[in-house]
């Protein structure tokens, strides 16, 4: 960078003594291994480019999937995703920062700077632990393979349960109590074994229940997968009809007629790769970023133990600063070719 | 073990406090700039629908957006454009003519297999 201003040419450089690229060793490998790392990340949304080119309109779309917001719920499509990238962007900053403060040697400074880096860094890896809890548990409606066999994902305000009515008797609950606990999850389990049939709930003790719900709102089932009827790439179903399909599948007692969330087999979204790609490459990022927050730790307390500045410069910094910039850089082009096309 | 005949090239990088002021506004110039192109993809991303008809020009600037991002937190905040031309060509060149081999093969080997599976009727 600044300051250094020896010629270079064959005579000057045949001797060994000076570097062509004028740089320090460590700084080259550091570069070199984030080439080979961003070759890894390319090939990873290469073949998700692959995938989803093969699989078209049956792909989901980033702003129908990832729509949530921590404590305000649905309809904030790729907002959080957005509040992400920007945490990331800003530690990305205030690393720089810390690098320009270790060319002055301004050692509070560049312990400050740090710091704030951290918890950038802590704040990300959070975000994704909540985003990847939302898409393992998935919405309340979840994906539906309604009556022609085609599939649908379904958007909307899903009622709330307000309790069970038991009607018949079983092993546990009586005739005529009302159960109030774990509704939700009792509800949706039922559903995936098809134990819910013409407004019933057959509970897993023998017993049979009215389900009171409150009214869905707004329900709109955007088709996934071709059946007879319905179409990949039509129009979305909405209003009444809506609600009449989904909940005719829903109640119709057969097995496997909904899924929510997402595992490794299927997921509510899409395709089964698609969630194997959701995990393997937000996944690998997220490990970096975690072991970027690692690195950045270590070299915080030799900043704070004064071990750079007795050397004299704060190269160390500037090296794990390269590393962290890399992770905002794959994170740039995550979020463009998973969230946003 | 000191050497006296090596080049201490960490030491090349420091500046004063004059410089570091220029260094620091184009830093914010950089991060205001990086906040609006992130700003502009979120709205364009909400607002306009896959199945829309403006949507191939908005796939495209999505990915021109992505690379000019890129491209600054490369060039400035990693500090590349203030490297020696050398250095950044090594760097550079070998992993573009990778990753533009990769997407050929993308497109190529994509565009085979979509007509192989649909000949075969999936």
């Amino acid at each position: 960078m600044a300051g250094h201003t020896t010629q270079l040419d064959a005579k000057t450089l045949w001797g060994g003594k000076e570097s062509p690229f004028q740089t320090s060793y460590g700084k080259l490998m550091m570069w070199f291994f984030l080439v080979s790392d961003a070759l890894t990340f390319s090939g990873l949304l290469i073949a998700y480019g692959f995938t989803r080119h093969d699989a078209q309109d049956a792909w989901p779309i980033g702003e129908e999937t990832f729509n949530s917001m921590p404590f305000l719920g649905h309809g904030y499509p790729l907002l959080y995703v957005a509040l992400m990238t920007f945490i990331l962007i800003v530690s990305s900053v205030t690393m720089v920062l810390a690098v320009e403060a270790g060319h002055r040697m301004d050692r509070k400074g560049v312990t400050n700077w740090m710091i704030a880096t951290i918890i950038g860094g802590f704040f990300f890896v959070g975000s994704q632990a909540w985003e990847w809890s939302h898409f393992i548990h998935g919405s309340e409606f979840g994906k539906i393979e309604l009556a022609d066999g085609s599939q649908a994902i379904v958007r909307g305000h899903f009622g709330e349960i307000k309790n069970f009515t038991v009607l018949e008797s079983g092993k546990r609950h009586k005739k005529g109590e009302i159960i109030k606990d774990e509704l939700m999850h009792t509800f949706q389990h039922a559903a995936e074994k098809g134990h819910l049939k013409d407004g019933k709930i057959h509970l897993a003790d023998g017993s049979i229940a009215k389900i009171n719900k409150a009214k869905d709102h707004e329900m709109k089932l955007i088709i996934k997968k071709s059946g007879a009827k319905n179409k990949i790439g039509g129009k979305a179903i909405t209003g009444a009809s809506a609600e009449k399909m989904y909940y005719e599948s829903l109640y119709s007692g057969g097995a496997n007629r909904v899924v929510y969330g997402a595992n490794m087999k299927q997921n509510e979204y899409g395709p089964q790769q698609y969630a194997q790609f959701f995990f393997f490459i937000t996944g690998f990022h997220g490990f970096h970023v975690f072991s970027g927050v690692v690195i950045n730790i270590i070299i915080l307390l030799g900043v704070i133990a004064g071990t750079y500045h007795k050397r004299g410069h704060y190269e160390m910094v500037e090296k794990t600063g390269l590393y962290w910039h890399f992770v905002d850089l794959v994170w740039v082009f995550v979020f463009t070719f998973f969230y946003l096309i | 073990m000191e050497r006296d005949d090596l080049i201490e090239y960490s030491l090349h990088n420091h500046h004063d406090e004059a410089q570091g002021k220029s260094i620091r506004k184009k830093i914010l110039q950089v991060t205001v700039l990086l906040t609006v192109i992130t700003t502009v993809e979120v709205i364009l991303g909400a607002m306009i629908k896959q199945s829309s008809d403006a949507w191939a020009f908005v796939k495209w600037s999505f990915i021109i957006m992505t690379l000019v991002k890129a491209a600054y937190i490369v060039m400035v905040f990693m500090h590349l454009g203030d490297e020696k031309k050398a250095l950044r060509n090594v760097i550079l060149i070998p992993y573009a003519m990778f990753i533009l081999y990769l997407i050929f093969i993308l497109i190529w080997e994509g565009t085979m297999v979509s007509s192989a599976l649909k000949s075969f009727g999936f």
